[in-house]
């Protein structure tokens, strides 16, 4: 199957450069754990109590899924510059599979970041307090949450791929994307109205409903969608996808345009 | 009768308010070397790209190897072979890998994509180079493995859009030997390049390409001759006169003029060629040089757009 060919492209380019792959996806977000929860997670204390490593892996590993859309929209871009994309639209394979073995190498990715990180999080202290199940449960939302982020990378990706300072943009917006949302301090800590912005944004859900599930410390949110958060974080990137798959797509066919 | 490999017909595209093809045509039989030479956004990428699938044209139609590039886009990709400055290899990927997978994509079985691969290597001289990254060959040797990766399946039509742009002259030289080969074993290519000795070098035909259409056609003998731009000739009736008027009009006009004198002609290229005409007669006048004939010769490929 064409689609699966260009997956394996991708898991030849880790094959190919495993100093880049531990750097990029494995070690930046283990040293930002690190960072977090022992150089400022002294000072954090969790509003309505617990543990701020506990409270901190669910947000890191949310996170981990923010940071793959710079990743989508690198190798996105990258290949459409420089004429790959081309290539492959001038060959007799299935036009889906340019995108389709994208998002799977993606989603592989993103798979294997969040087991090292999760590795990590052991390793610190944190562990699931639920069950296998539900911890599972809880990758899950997080892997939704990626596929999500898949398409808007696409997205990005093939419109902005003339201007690599655009793709550079969109890498600098995905701290600020995590800042305004709840994976390293608690929505109740926030001014009002900056509370309100990270309430929906969908990273909240998917770091509150994940919290939930593994049994880690909210933060003390009393709100209407923090209580429903795994029902949130289902119905955010359903949402997210059912804008950015056709817009993707789309984008793909106006590339004969 | 035989199906060209390459038709257009009056094909137009254009992106916002730059007009890239406008009534471009152009008829190439199977098997020869095609050139489109013409300057930089004369149009000769965009219309690559309509016969490779990749844009679709705004009006006008265009077959490859008998099929219609918009309404038959599949038949058209599975006879083609693209490279050059719109196609592109993976730069973390061995040269091998590089073909390998370019060879599951057109459908071969794993083991024959893997003896395809190993047998271009050879064939396009980079047998030693198969397992290194891309990133360290040389820009002759990458797009040597372009070319090799556009002809994994031997296409019955090879686009090559400005093979050689940007390489050293022993770059170059490599891959017109490629190019050649290719020729050689019977594909019809099509290749786009700024330059003239380019295409006189490797094509059999070639179309001028300018403002979006093609202004002038023939073999590359017949261009090159006339490549200079407008000429002024004139023939004078005195034989003696030859010397002293070619050496008035090579002062005047600042340029070499070219001698017959069997024929009693002068010929002298010129820029501005109303201004040197007027200017021709008044020089000649004023030595009392009299003139049989006086005329403007015009390249052909502006003789043609004239009309």
């Amino acid at each position: 199957m064409d689609a699966w060919v260009i997956t394996r492209r991708d898991l030849a380019h880790w094959a190919r450069q495993p100093g880049a792959v531990i750097a990029s996806t494995l070690l930046f977000p283990v040293m930002i754990v690190l960072m977090f929860g022992y150089l400022l997670g002294g000072a954090m204390t969790v509003p309505g109590g617990g543990d701020y490593r506990d409270f901190l892996m669910p947000g890191m590993f949310a996170m981990t899924m923010v940071f793959g859309i710079g990743a989508t929209v690198a190798a996105v871009s990258a290949d459409a510059a420089r004429g790959v994309t081309d290539r492959f639209r001038s060959m007799p394979m299935a036009a889906s599979a340019v995108v389709v073995g994208r998002a799977a190498a993606d989603m592989l990715n993103s798979a294997a970041a969040l087991a090292v990180l999760a590795g990590c999080g052991l390793a610190v202290g944190w562990h699931p307090h639920h069950g296998m199940a539900r911890a599972l449960g809880a990758f899950g939302l997080l892997l939704l949450l990626r596929f999500a982020f898949v398409w808007i990378g696409i997205y990005l990706g093939l419109t902005f791929y003339p201007n690599p300072e655009a793709v550079t943009a969109v890498r600098t917006l995905e701290f600020p994307i995590g800042f305004l949302g709840n994976p390293f301090v608690a929505i109740s800590t926030m001014p009002a109205w900056l509370g309100a912005i990270a309430l929906w944004n969908p990273l909240s859900s998917t770091v509150s409903a994940a919290r939930q599930l593994f049994g880690d410390p909210i933060g003390a949110d009393p709100s209407w969608i923090t209580s429903h958060a795994v029902l949130m974080a289902v119905a955010w990137p359903l949402l997210l996808i059912a804008v950015f798959f056709p817009l993707s797509l789309r984008r793909y066919q106006r590339l004969s345009h | 009768m035989e199906t060209p490999a390459i038709v257009c017909e009056d094909l137009g595209k254009r992106y916002g308010t730059v007009t890239a093809l406008n009534g471009f045509g152009l008829v190439a039989p199977q098997g020869a070397v095609y050139g489109l030479l013409g300057p930089n956004g004369a149009g000769k990428t965009t219309a690559v790209r309509v016969l490779a699938t990749l844009l679709r044209p705004d009006s006008g139609r265009a077959e490859v190897a008998g099929f219609d590039v918009t309404s038959q886009p599949a038949q058209v990709r599975a006879r083609i072979g693209l490279a050059g400055q719109n196609a592109a290899v993976d730069e973390i990927l061995s040269g091998r890998q590089n073909l390998v997978m370019f060879g599951r994509l057109c459908h071969l079985p794993a083991d024959v994509a893997r003896r395809r691969a190993d047998e271009l290597l050879g064939q396009f001289g980079l047998a030693d180079a198969g397992s290194k990254p891309v990133r360290q060959y040389s820009g002759g040797m990458r797009r040597r493995l372009d070319l090799a990766a556009s002809f994994i399946v031997a296409p019955r039509v090879l686009f090559l859009d400005e093979p050689t742009a940007g390489l050293d002259p022993h770059g170059r030289n490599e891959v017109w030997e490629s190019i050649r080969a290719l020729a050689a074993s019977g594909t019809t290519v099509l290749l786009t390049t700024q330059y003239l000795e380019e295409a006189d070098q490797l094509a059999d035909a070639i179309s001028v390409v300018a403002a979006g259409r093609v202004i002038a056609a023939g073999r590359p003998d017949e261009l090159k001759s006339l490549a200079g731009g407008d000429r002024i000739d004139v023939v004078l009736r005195e034989a003696r006169d030859l010397i002293p008027a070619a050496r008035l009009l090579q002062v005047q006009l600042g340029a070499e003029v070219s001698l017959d004198h069997d024929t009693r002609g002068l010929s002298v290229p010129v820029t501005d060629r109303i201004a040197a005409l007027a200017h021709v007669i008044r020089s000649l006048q004023d030595e009392d040089i009299t003139a049989e004939d006086i005329t403007v010769r015009r390249p052909p490929w502006m003789r043609r757009s004239c009309t």
